[in-house]
């Protein structure tokens, strides 16, 4: 056993694998902190689920799995269910919530049903067009791993360079307006981040799960600090640690799909810090609580004994 | 022109969908006095205000700012000139930030894009933290405040913005007396020093002892002016108990 798991830290191909994820989980940590403060992470799960219906066509038309034609299509699905979802809410009498859920399953529905149609085509099954579902890190190539770090670093760099923008409008869209700031371009920036890093997830993590790994980083960072420069860098560093954590399970098992077991990770993370974090943690609150009790009680209690 | 006028509002109507919110007002805000709007829930308040702010286009009319060279200027020429203070009901209080950190988002529009605040900028939200009696709040974790504390931070954030004009929508709402004193002498302070500002208001019994100028509205402008002038009896009962709205259930 321990010589398989050292076998596996010193193969190639899971060490490129390995930094893929990890790097995916470090950009969705970061990325997703903005997304969850500004409580649009339902639409990201509802922009990926949309993602799947887009790739089956992307397959089609190109008979083969070109990764920028799939992930194109993806994005236009992802677009287009968005912009459903929007129109919906803001046009029709459908709710926000009922506007996403309804379009998140008609969209995977879809999906689905493009997919296993497509399953018949040799060439599709060879292409492993189910592996976008719960995503399985190991059919990444050098190339898709190279995508993702340079993907990757222009959007860090739009956040080290628009970090002050990003904040304002997260925390208070309209008075970031009044300043001068165009909430056209922040937004639409924030978004397309937000867009972007889904889609480069959807290979290794699957359009199921990636949203789970923009959430939760970010629900775990914040509960152990009060600094959204130190709550962005450490769901970064919980996202990067997860995705690796996450591949090597996948790895040294067959046939676990990446994304769940890279779920598993980032839920472990989110669980012990909603636990166990000293100030905002469900235990710490308990025994705060309790203690604030205690205090009044006995002020009550010498209260009382006062008057007697 | 008359020099003394800030905000000039020509003849504006406002709807949303097809129910006119805003219908056909016309009021000019005056230079260095405290101004209060004052009108029933659902009288276009807000309204009026986001208007003023661009976040709503009107249908008709036009809005102009007399800030520096007399000349009428849009809103968007002048809008480094001009603080906004949002109900704090607004925003996300757990939001991970410090007071210090919001109070210096208030100093992000003389920055312009991409440049961090500095020392300088530093130093004046901390200014502003002790004018509204917060000087030991700046690393305080903004979930931990009290409703007038939170109140207090954002008129921190306006104060450092150095702006001609203040518009709050309802700064006094559900805050505590001792919150309600700082407010009101700061904003008196703000106009002995030559600004401008417009409050929304909802405390009728205030408005006598609190400014100088009202505005009456109720989807029109019922009566405009310095108290003593305006904010009459008949005026009051004029703007609170005319129900446009009868037989549609809202008001």
């Amino acid at each position: 056993m321990l010589n398989q798991i050292i076998l596996l830290l010193n193969d190639y191909t899971f060490q490129v694998v390995a930094l893929g994820t990890g790097f995916l989980g470090l950009l969705s940590g970061v990325v997703g902190t903005f997304a969850t403060l500004r409580k649009e992470s339902l639409l990201g799960d509802a922009l990926s689920h949309a993602a799947l219906p887009g790739i089956g066509i992307g397959f089609l038309i190109v008979q083969r799995k070109e990764m920028s034609v799939l992930l194109l299509g993806a994005l236009i699905a992802g677009l287009i269910a968005t912009l459903i979802i929007q129109t919906m809410s803001k046009r029709t009498v459908v709710k926000l919530d009922s506007a996403l859920s309804l379009i998140l399953s008609s969209f995977f529905g879809l999906g689905l049903v493009i997919l296993t149609a497509i399953q018949n085509n040799p060439n599709a099954r060879q292409a492993g067009l189910s592996n976008f579902i719960f995503g399985q890190a190991s059919a990444m190539l050098l190339r898709d791993v190279q995508l993702i770090a340079i993907v990757g670093l222009v959007l860090l760099a739009l956040v080290g360079i628009f970090w002050k923008e990003f904040k304002v409008f997260t925390f208070d869209p309209m008075f970031g307006r009044t300043l001068g700031f165009s909430g056209k371009i922040v937004e639409t920036l924030l978004s397309t981040m937000i867009v972007m890093t889904i889609i480069l997830g959807l290979e290794s993590v699957g359009v199921i799960l990636i949203s789970s790994l923009l959430i939760g980083p970010s629900v775990a960072a914040r509960q152990w600090t009060n600094r959204l420069s130190r709550v962005v860098m450490l769901a970064g560093l919980i996202g990067f640690v997860s995705g690796v954590i996450g591949t090597f399970i996948s790895s040294i098992a067959v046939r676990i799909p990446t994304g769940p077991s890279i779920v598993v990770v980032v839920s472990a993370f989110v669980f012990i810090s909603l636990f166990f974090s000293p100030k905002r943690g469900i235990i710490a609150n308990h025994f705060a609580y309790k203690k604030r009790q205690s205090v009044f009680m006995n002020q009550i209690k010498s209260l009382e004994g006062d008057k007697k | 022109m008359d020099e003394s006028i800030a905000i000039k509002i020509d003849h504006l109507t406002v709807a949303y969908d097809a129910k006119p919110v805003l219908w056909d007002i016309s009021i000019e805000f005056k230079k260095q006095r405290l101004t209060a709007v004052i009108g029933p829930n659902g009288a276009g308040k807000s309204t009026l205000i986001k208007t003023m702010l661009s976040f709503i286009q009107p249908i008709n009319g036009s809005i102009s700012f007399f800030l520096e060279n007399e000349t009428a200027s849009p809103y968007k020429a002048v809008k480094n000139k001009i603080a906004y203070v949002p109900q704090n009901t607004t925003v996300d209080w757990d939001f991970p930030a410090t007071v210090l950190d919001v109070v210096l988002m208030g100093r992000y529009g003389h920055l312009g894009w991409m440049k961090r605040p500095g020392k300088k900028d530093k130093e004046i939200a901390k200014q502003m933290l002790l004018k509204v009696g917060l000087p030991t709040f700046a690393s305080r974790q903004i979930s931990q405040l009290s409703g007038g504390q939170r109140q207090r931070v954002f008129l921190a954030r306006a104060l450092a913005q150095e702006a001609d004009v203040y518009i709050m929508d309802e700064p006094l709402a559900g805050v505590d007396m001792k919150t309600e004193r700082i407010i009101m002498k700061l904003l008196k302070g703000l106009v002995e020093k030559g600004k401008t500002v417009i409050v929304v208001h909802h405390d009728l019994q205030t408005v006598g002892d609190y400014f100088d100028d009202v505005v009456l509205i109720n989807q029109e402008v019922i009566a405009q002016g310095t108290v003593a002038d305006a904010f009459t009896k008949k005026a009051i009962d004029q703007t609170y108990h005319q129900d446009r709205n009868l037989g549609e259930g809202e008001g």
